[in-house]
């Protein structure tokens, strides 16, 4: 099985700062592609995704439940051709798990990010 | 109350309109005017999903919107209508004389058009469109979130 690619797709600038984070604390480049929603339309957009996805197969990692990347993302997972599957609520601790495990499907990996995601969403003793 | 806002936004629901509009008009319902998207239940749902439970989301075509919009406008609740072209735009307020402004708030890149602020693009003919809807009596303006300012149509076209 060809190893998954990891596409992060955000508002701003979250998506480049968090496979910049990824990169900091694991030294693996490569794995993940970082895509803005910045000065895009619904097409601009399917173009970045399909630039940065490639012939997959690909997990996309969103930042949001709904809006225009999430929108966006699960148009291009239905039609794009690829395997793709598509994970919401992106943080650093399920991009962290995802770079070490991409030996898997894309939908075993959602799962796995959404397991390692939640883990990391605490509230701290005081 | 009303439709708070009539808007023009090639992205449809997403945060600007559900939060940065949403909250400060404080929201009940958002109607989507798409005939793509009211004839796809796929579509309605991923639309849905960016939208907080109690705020309703109605989809509408525009022949059922250029019915419906009255009952909207006298609706108790206040609302936001939304378009994602200014075809729709233009037949919509051709159709509904009380539609009487339309919020720019969003037409991006695309091949042929030309940047005319930083959220607008607009080929030519779009910008004659929204030259002749704003002379035919409807109040377009330019402005992505309520803080900004909302650019007179003849500054963006």
């Amino acid at each position: 099985m060809s190893e998954l690619r990891g596409v992060i797709v955000s508002h701003a600038a979250v998506a480049q700062a968090l496979v910049a984070a990824v990169t900091a604390i694991t030294g693996i480049e490569g794995a993940l592609t970082g895509i803005s929603n910045e000065g895009c339309g619904t097409e601009e957009l399917a173009e970045r995704l399909r630039e940065a996805v490639g012939a997959g197969p690909a997990v996309l990692f969103v930042d949001l439940p709904g809006g225009s990347c999430f929108t966006s993302s699960a148009r291009y997972a239905k039609r794009g051709g690829a395997d793709i599957a598509v994970v919401t609520g992106v943080n650093l601790a399920m991009l962290l798990d995802f770079v070490f495990n991409r030996d898997i499907s894309p939908s075993e990996a959602a799962r796995r990010a959404v397991d390692a995601g939640a883990k990391a969403i605490r509230v701290t003793p005081a | 109350m009303t439709l708070a806002l009539y808007r023009i936004d090639d992205r449809l629901i997403h945060g600007q309109v559900v939060v940065g509009w949403g909250q400060p008009l404080d929201v009940s319902f958002i109607v989507l005017v798409d005939d793509e998207v009211s004839s796809s239940d796929w579509e309605q749902d991923l639309y849905r999903m960016g939208v907080p439970p109690q705020i309703e989301v109605i989809f509408a075509s525009v022949e059922t919107a250029a019915e419906l919009l009255p009952a909207w406008d006298a609706d108790s609740r206040v609302g936001i209508l939304l378009v994602g072209d200014i075809d729709t735009a233009v037949a919509l307020a051709a159709r509904v004389p009380q539609v009487k402004r339309f919020n720019v708030g969003g037409v991006h890149h695309r091949t042929g058009r030309k940047e005319r602020l930083r959220f607008v693009y607009l080929t030519d003919d779009e910008a004659t469109k929204l030259r002749q809807l704003a002379a035919s009596g409807v109040d377009v303006t330019a402005q992505d979130v309520p803080t900004a300012r909302a650019v007179p149509v003849a500054e963006f076209t």
